[in-house]
């Protein structure tokens, strides 16, 4: 089967996102090709032309694909769809914002945040918070479907696909895109991060997140946060975890002042090992937590820099 | 402007969902079910627009079982003018519920439908970009503010690096994510108002709609366990476990 896989970049770098995602696609068929939809990703292109496994990269650039509304990613992907069986996208808040608009086009029903590919119409994905895992079967003759991509690991980058160009849209839009504001950082990438390290409530404050801060800086973490944390206006939107926030699957995830509620297991519990510091011993968070730490985050936050400090970090 | 506001009734976002033992789905019976947290949300917002004097008409609608009329109700507590309840006892994919609000949205007229950015129970997130394809209508999904200036909308959204603005054109679908407002509770005596709004009733097939399904759920198991961990003594304990038992720094 056909299989398109649609990039995730910012125009100048690709996202290890697409990697995984085209990891996802081989497991469903063996012919994958990536849409490169932007506006002068000319490096995108080159970088998507490498992974291992692909056939060819379409690249298509547009003013109205800078960051790739919904009406025009329609307009180029749905003619596209004649020559595909399916088409994957990483379940980033890009990919979502259009993905179903694809999928209503072509009369199919979207297959949302998968974590696992049985075969080419079989798919596992999480329902009700990841409180439970649904084995759904796709009858659509096209598959549209979002994936998870924490779930899986990015594919090499050892190919040399072929790159053929796609003309933009001809007609004018509804919808524009007028800009951004985007949370600037050294630290790695929240979804792609091996350490993240969370606040909660309980820090307090958003001056407070400092003490997170030289940990994460020691341990090369990214940095995360419950949604209490970013209401109360601590931190950034974009740092939370959780059901409705980001999925996150680092080798080790630090929740610290977070009580652990379904919601936020939902974006974390797939870490390979929890760290939890939480002053009261009965908090949720511990039912998941390898390593629980029942204490003042005051108190343990600086004594943990210092041990970090003492073992060479 | 008229605003039309789908909701869903789920299980409550406080229960934790049970899978039940023969792996056909999650057990409902005899739990606690509320309106999508996402949908209240929705419904704040056509609330202030009302209130604000830019919306004129405001209606919520819920496709689902009898008991989703207790949905409605709420919001029209929460101060909507009136409900559009469909009625099936199936859970419909998101194509049919987008096909379904087309149906109603081309009966309506309106200027702008407010859905959740997604339904906690499927977590599908579909529904919204759907029903903007089918109306031939912009989208901005998770919204965190709206600004309205005649047929433009301004929309903040939450996006994975911050926060993004676009404009479009009415009629327009917004989805709505969790810092847009904060939903109010009915007063007691909305709740009385609420029992006099009108209600129409339909179905699936009145609206000529095909609701079936394309997924077949071949089977609904729990996750996997974690294996139960320790608690440890102090912050030394933890740095020398991490290091050299779990190997993660
Ligand atoms: C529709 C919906 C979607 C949601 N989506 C998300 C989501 O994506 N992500 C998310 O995180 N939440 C989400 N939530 C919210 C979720 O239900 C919880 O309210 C939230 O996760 C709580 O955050 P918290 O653990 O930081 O705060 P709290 O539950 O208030 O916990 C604070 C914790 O800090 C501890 N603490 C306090 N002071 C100290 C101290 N000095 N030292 C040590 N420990 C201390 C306390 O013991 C407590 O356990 C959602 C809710 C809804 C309704
Ligand atoms: N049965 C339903 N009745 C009315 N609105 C619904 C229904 N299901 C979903 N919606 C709307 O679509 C949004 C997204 O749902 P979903 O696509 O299922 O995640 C919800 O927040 C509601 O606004």
């Amino acid at each position: 089967m056909a299989i398109l896989v649609v990039a995730e970049h910012n125009n100048i770098e690709l996202k290890d996102a697409t990697h995984k995602t085209v990891t996802a696609a081989l497991a469903m068929g063996d012919t994958v090709d990536i849409l490169v939809a932007g506006k002068e990703a000319g490096n995108v292109v080159t970088s998507a032309s490498k992974i291992s496994g692909v056939r060819k990269v379409i690249s298509c650039d547009h003013e109205t694909l800078t960051r790739q509304l919904a009406e025009s990613m329609e307009n180029i992907i749905v003619p596209l769809m004649s020559d595909y069986d399916a088409i994957l996208a990483a379940d980033t808040t890009t990919h979502k914002n259009y993905m179903p608009r694809i999928a209503a086009k072509l009369d199919v029903q979207q297959v949302s945040s998968i974590t696992g590919v049985i075969s080419h119409d079989t798919f596992i994905r999480p329902i009700y918070a990841g409180n439970a895992m649904a084995t759904v079967q796709s009858s659509d003759t096209k598959k549209v479907v979002t994936v998870r991509t924490t779930a899986f690991a990015p594919a090499a980058e050892a190919g040399s696909a072929s790159i053929e160009k796609l003309d933009g849209p001809q007609e004018a839009f509804k919808s524009e895109y007028l800009g951004e504001e985007l949370s600037k950082s050294d630290r790695p990438e929240l979804t792609a991060a091996k350490i993240v390290i969370s606040g909660g409530r309980g820090m307090g404050s958003g001056e407070n997140f400092k003490l997170l801060e030289g940990i994460a800086d020691k341990l090369g973490a990214a940095m995360g946060a419950s949604r209490a944390a970013v209401d109360a206006g601590f931190v950034p939107n974009d740092w939370q975890v959780g059901q409705t926030g980001k999925a996150v699957a680092p080798d080790l995830y630090i929740a610290v002042g977070i009580s652990g509620a379904i919601q936020h297991l939902a974006g974390m519990k797939d870490s390979k090992v929890i760290a939890a510091v939480n002053k009261d011993e009965d908090a949720p968070i511990f039912q998941v937590a390898d390593y629980g730490l029942v204490a003042d985050l005051f108190k343990a936050l600086p004594e943990l820099e210092e041990e970090l400090n003492k073992a060479g970090y | 402007m008229k605003v039309i506001v789908p909701v869903k009734r789920v299980l409550d976002y406080n229960v934790k969902a049970r899978v039940k033992s023969d792996q056909s789905g999650v057990d409902l019976a005899n739990v606690k079910m509320s309106m999508n947290p996402f949908d209240e949300i929705s419904i704040e917002q056509a609330v202030k627009l009302k209130e604000s004097g830019t919306a004129s008409e405001t209606v919520v609608v819920s496709i689902g079982p009898a008991k989703a009329q207790e949905t409605i109700r709420t919001g029209l507590a929460m101060g909507i003018d009136r409900g559009i309840h469909v009625q099936t006892d199936e859970d419909l994919e998101p194509l049919a519920i987008a096909k379904i609000l087309q149906s109603i949205c081309k009966d309506e007229s309106p200027d702008l439908v407010i859905l959740g950015k997604q339904a906690i129970d499927n977590d599908y997130g579909a529904t919204g970009g759907m029903l903007a394809a089918l109306m031939n209508w912009p989208i901005a999904s998770a919204a965190n503010s709206m600004e309205q200036s005649g047929s433009e909308l301004t929309v903040v959204k939450e996006v994975d690096g911050g926060l993004q603005t676009v404009k479009l054109q009415t009629p327009a679908v917004i989805t709505t994510d969790l810092r847009l407002n904060e939903p109010r509770y009915a007063s007691l005596p909305n709740i009385m108002k609420a029992k006099k709004k009108p209600i129409d009733a339909k179905t699936p097939s009145d609206l000529g709609v095909d609701t079936a399904p394309r997924l077949k759920t071949i089977k609904v198991t729990e996750p996997e366990a974690r294996k139960s961990g320790i608690k440890v003594e102090d912050t030394a304990q933890l740095v020398d476990k991490l290091k050299n038992e779990a190997g993660v720094i």
